[in-house]
Parts: structure tokens; C-alpha cells; sequence
């Protein structure tokens, strides 16, 4: 008998493509029209010296692994045997934990019987949303520097993506000003992303309010992507868009356990919103997924315990302490650095080293070793910024800064 | 104790090495207060030491720890008081605890051998007039101690860059 790893890999003839211009030709027009993503070609530059001493401040997601207690309480599902599928919304269990949750954090209330529903991350949530409401020519507007996928998704649905550019000098938030600006008559959604990737900025009651007015009565939908809803440090508790006088019904409120409770890798999101939409995302969810894996929404659930909210708590609080290193280091080193009030970016302008942001982190991984994230990848305003997540141990932090002031130093001696 | 100066002791107990100027940027206050706040718990023996956690069986001069259980008999006016100071002072014993339940005092114990330890039980610790009784127990290794585990098993797993 021969092994497996002793049959000759001989390459099979395959039948000739038809048409000219190779298997490309073949791709959907929609799938090549969607931009290869920018964060891309840095992560395939940051890869390439990842035998190098590198502290990379260019992650998005916690430095802390999931609590014990949630993950014993995946490992106890798995030995009791419950591998099956969930019901397509999701384990009501976990339905009703999270609508709990919202409520006591939130001021939300949602029916876990149809208003909700469990997804792949919060990215299958945004995903799921943009399909269910999307139809080809409508326009979605998109305030940037913004998260990757909210524009390409679009793209893909043949919707029109217009991004609208907040500035350092209003803390990249949203304004009324800008908004209307964007507005024609084709433009359908708005997406939030308070407290945003990749800037930190947050909205509070008072400023989302005109924002409100505009939504109303220009009659947009809104997706909230409130994934960083938890880690927010100053300017008060976290208020969703959907709280917002008569904004639940037009709000869709996309969620998840990734940040807020250290659990990016088990994909584990919620959506939250009106019937009819929650109804044709659950009919999108139900070909395309089923459900989301039986065995992170039982560690959802045990996140939403007591205990694990007291976890969340500890972790929330040590997110607030770099963050303030970080922004002094930043501010101390000569760089302009906005007050990151929440998630767990901070996004220092570097325009005063008169190069642009690509160059900057090119150089900066190159010849300090620091690999953060450049700007520009996130949209419009982006330029002539940094993201960098301080998501990581307060030893790595104060090196990564020391690297961070010997390098503008050495820039300066350049002349 | 209040909230500030238990921020200031959560920091410092996993990084004692924390300059007071850091943990006062952490905690959003002033480097002086900080300062003060960490002087008056020196002062009063909250903060009793700056110590370093060692891993001692990467160490080629691996050390013998043993937990030993010590009944014995309370003195009139003064309980363990004075017993468990007579314990304590030896430097071979690391810590030593009164208990509730069927002992009186857990000593922890180190030396360089099996040898030594069994030694300091029998000529130091069951010498003493008012012990009853002790029992050994060698342990044989440290998963974690303190808060701290000495396993490498959290190392940093995250993809460098992440959108």
C-alpha cells in the first residue's frame, strides 16, 4: 500500500478554459469591482518581517485572552455533546441574556422572539443588514475614517458607497453640517460607528440628537455598528443611536461578545432591530449560515453572567489606563494626538513629519520596528494618521512609545 | 484603604516597577498624590516589599518546597503569637499561617534538598515544647503561585495586523 505521502503529485491536464483572459474572466463583475483592502498590503509587509523584534500596535482586537470561566463553560458544552445547530436565530438562552443585557446597560428593550438575532461576528450582522435593505443604485453614507467593510459590502450589492469625512478638529465626529451635505435623494442607510475604528471618537446624546432630526426626515435607515459600546471612557456612559427619541424602530443595532468581552475568535455578533428587517436578515441568515457555532453562544451566555460582566469590568478598566499612557506618550513626543474617548485606538496625526501615512508606517516598522496602522486605509480624513490599538501589555506600550520618539528624533537629525 | 491607593497596589502587584510617574498617567492623577499615597503605604506596611517572583526550577540550584501541618498547643494570654514567631524567624520558612480546621499552623518551608527540610522538621519544628505534631508534604511543582502562573501558555497569538 502506498502512503499518502508517497503518491507523486502529478499535475492533472485540465480541460482548457474557453474563454480568453484566464480564470479572471470568469469573476463576477461585482467581485472585482470591490478595492483589494488596503490594511492588505501592510499586513503582508508587517508579516514579512515577523521574525524582527516587532511590537505591533496595528491589531484590532483585545490583548486579553477569553476569561477561564467563559472558556470552561464552551469546554463543558462540548463534553456534554450539545455540537448541534442552534435554532437560526440563535439559542434563545443567549437571546434573552443579551436582551437583558441591553436593557440594564442600554435602556434598549428588544423582543427575543423577533427582534434579534444572533450572528457570525458582528460583521455577518453588517453583512446581513446591508443585504436585507440594499438594492442596487442606493447610497450609503458612510462617515470616515470608518471600518474596512462597510463600503465594499455595498459595492458588492451594487448600492453606492459615499463616504463623508470627519476631521481631527471635531474630534472625527459626525456633524450635522456634513451629513446634510451628503445627502440625495438616493441616499438610503447611514452607518454609525460610535465609539469608532479606527479613531476613538465617541457621540454622545446631545450630538447624535441632530443627527436624529436629519435621519427622520430625510427617512434613512440607520445601522448602528456599536460593537466599542463598552469601552467607552470619557464623555459618559455609551448612549445607542437606537435610545435616541423615536430612532428604534429606524435604527438596526449590530453588536457583538468580540471586544467588549475578549472573544474575537469564537464569531460571535447579534443584531438587534425592527421586525420586518430582523425578519429578512434571519431568511438571508437561514441559507446562508444556519446559525452561529452552538458552542460560542454558550460562552455568550456565561460572558453575560455576573461574573463574567465583572470580568469585562476589569478589563474595561485596564483598556482606560494605556489609553491615557499612550495619548501622553503620543502628545509628549511631539504629536498631535485627539482624545481617543473610546474602543482602543489612538490616532495620532502625523502630518507634521511631512510624510504621508504609508510612508510613515512603512518606515517606522522598517526601521524601528513598530508596526501600526497607516490611515488613509480607512477612507477619506484618514491621511496623515496613525492607528494605533493599545490593546497590548503596558511594557510592550512603553517600548513600542520609546521606539515610537527615537524614531521621530532620528527624522528630525534627517532634516 | 480607599479606591485610589487600591488602583495604585492592582498596578503594582503585577509590575512592581511601575515608576509613580506611570501609574499616575494610568490613573489619570497627579504624579505627586501618587507618590505621597504609595510613601504612606510604605510607611504603614501595606506595601511591605518590592520582591521578584522567581521561577526558581529554571534555576540550576532548584530549591526543595514543602508544606508543613503543625498542631500545637495555644499559650495562655498570647495563642500562636509567640509559637509562630519562633517559627517564622528561622529563614528556612517562607510563610507560615494559622489555620482553622484540624491543624493549627501550615508552615511553608525551603531548602536546598530533601535532606535539609526533613532535617529542620525534626531538629527545629518538633522540637518545639508546646508542637504536637507535623506533617510533611513536598511539593513537587508550582503551576502557579500568587496570582501568577508560571506556565508560557498565554503568549500573545493575535495576528499582527487586524482590520
Amino acid at each position: 500500500m502506498i502512503k499518502d505521502q508517497e503518491k507523486p503529485l502529478v499535475p492533472q491536464a485540465q480541460a482548457p478554459l474557453q474563454r480568453s483572459g484566464g480564470m479572471n474572466s470568469y469573476l463576477a463583475a461585482h467581485a472585482r469591482a470591490i478595492p483589494p483592502s488596503g490594511i492588505r498590503r501592510f499586513f503582508d509587509l508587517v508579516n514579512a518581517s515577523k521574525d524582527k523584534d516587532i511590537i505591533s500596535l496595528g491589531v484590532g482586537e483585545p490583548d486579553f485572552v477569553t476569561p477561564w470561566r467563559v472558556r470552561d463553560a464552551a469546554v463543558h458544552s462540548l463534553e456534554k455533546g450539545k455540537t448541534q445547530y442552534s435554532p437560526n436565530a440563535g439559542l434563545l438562552e443567549l437571546r434573552e441574556s443579551i436582551g437583558q443585557y441591553l436593557s440594564n446597560q442600554f435602556q434598549l428593550t428588544y423582543e427575543p422572539a423577533n427582534e434579534m438575532i444572533v450572528t457570525v461576528g458582528g460583521s455577518e450582522g453588517i453583512d446581513l443588514a446591508l443585504r436585507a435593505l440594499i438594492e442596487p443604485g442606493d447610497e450609503v453614507l458612510v462617515p470616515e475614517p470608518s471600518y474596512l467593510p462597510y463600503s465594499p459590502i455595498t459595492t458588492l450589492l451594487g448600492g453606492i458607497p459615499v463616504g463623508i469625512e470627519t476631521f481631527a478638529k471635531d474630534q472625527f465626529k459626525l456633524t450635522e453640517e456634513s451629513l446634510r451635505a451628503a445627502i440625495t435623494p438616493k441616499s438610503k442607510v447611514l452607518i454609525l460607528c460610535y465609539p469608532s475604528n479606527p479613531t476613538g471618537a465617541i457621540m454622545t446624546y446631545e450630538e447624535m440628537l441632530p443627527i436624529a432630526k436629519i435621519v427622520e426626515e430625510h427617512d434613512l435607515i440607520v445601522i448602528s455598528d456599536e460593537i466599542y459600546a463598552e469601552l467607552t471612557f470619557t464623555g459618559g456612559k455609551h448612549v445607542s443611536f437606537a435610545a435616541l427619541p423615536g430612532m428604534k424602530d429606524r435604527t438596526l443595532l449590530v453588536s457583538g461578545f468580540s471586544k467588549a468581552f475578549a472573544m474575537t475568535g469564537w464569531r460571535l455578533g447579534y443584531a438587534c432591530g425592527h421586525r420586518d428587517i430582523i425578519s429578512a436578515m434571519l431568511k438571508i441568515h437561514q441559507y446562508t449560515i444556519m446559525c452561529a457555532s452552538t458552542m460560542a453562544q454558550v460562552a455568550g451566555i456565561e460572558s453575560l453572567t455576573k461574573s463574567g460582566m465583572e470580568e469585562k469590568d476589569r478589563m474595561m478598566e485596564s483598556y482606560n489606563q494605556r489609553r491615557r499612557l499612550v495619548v501622553k506618550g503620543f502628545r509628549e513626543m511631539g504629536l498631535e494626538c485627539h482624545e481617543p474617548q473610546g474602543a482602543f485606538y489612538a490616532f495620532p496625526s502625523i502630518q507634521a513629519t511631512g510624510m504621508t501615512s504609508e510612508q510613515f508606517a512603512e518606515r517606522l516598522l522598517l526601521e524601528a520596528n513598530v508596526a501600526a496602522v497607516p490611515g488613509h486605509v480607512f477612507g477619506k480624513g484618514g491621511e496623515g494618521f496613525l492607528r494605533c490599538c493599545y490593546a497590548t501589555s503596558v511594557t510592550q506600550l512603553t517600548e513600542a512609545l520609546d521606539r515610537i520618539g527615537t524614531f521621530l528624533r532620528s527624522l528630525e537629525q534627517d532634516g | 484603604m480607599n479606591d485610589f491607593k487600591l488602583s495604585i497596589l492592582d498596578l503594582l502587584k503585577e509590575d512592581a516597577r511601575l515608576s509613580a510617574a506611570t501609574i499616575a498617567t494610568m490613573l489619570g492623577a497627579k504624579e505627586e498624590d501618587v507618590s505621597a499615597a504609595i510613601a504612606e503605604m510604605e510607611k504603614d506596611h501595606v506595601i511591605v516589599k518590592y520582591a521578584t517572583v522567581v521561577n526558581w526550577s529554571k534555576v540550576d540550584d532548584e530549591k526543595v518546597t514543602a508544606l508543613i501541618e503543625v498542631e500545637c498547643t495555644p499559650e495562655r494570654g498570647r495563642g500562636f503569637e509567640s509559637i509562630a514567631e519562633r517559627i517564622y524567624l528561622y529563614p528556612e520558612v517562607k510563610s507560615v499561617y494559622l489555620m482553622s480546621g484540624a491543624y493549627d499552623l501550615l508552615v511553608e518551608i525551603e531548602g536546598k534538598n530533601l535532606k535539609e527540610v526533613a532535617s529542620f522538621v525534626s531538629n527545629k519544628l518538633s522540637t518545639i515544647e508546646s508542637v504536637i505534631s507535623t506533617k510533611s508534604f513536598f511539593i513537587l511543582k508550582k503551576y502557579k503561585q500568587d496570582g501568577i502562573i508560571f506556565e508560557e501558555f498565554e503568549d500573545d497569538h493575535r495576528l499582527l495586523v487586524s482590520p
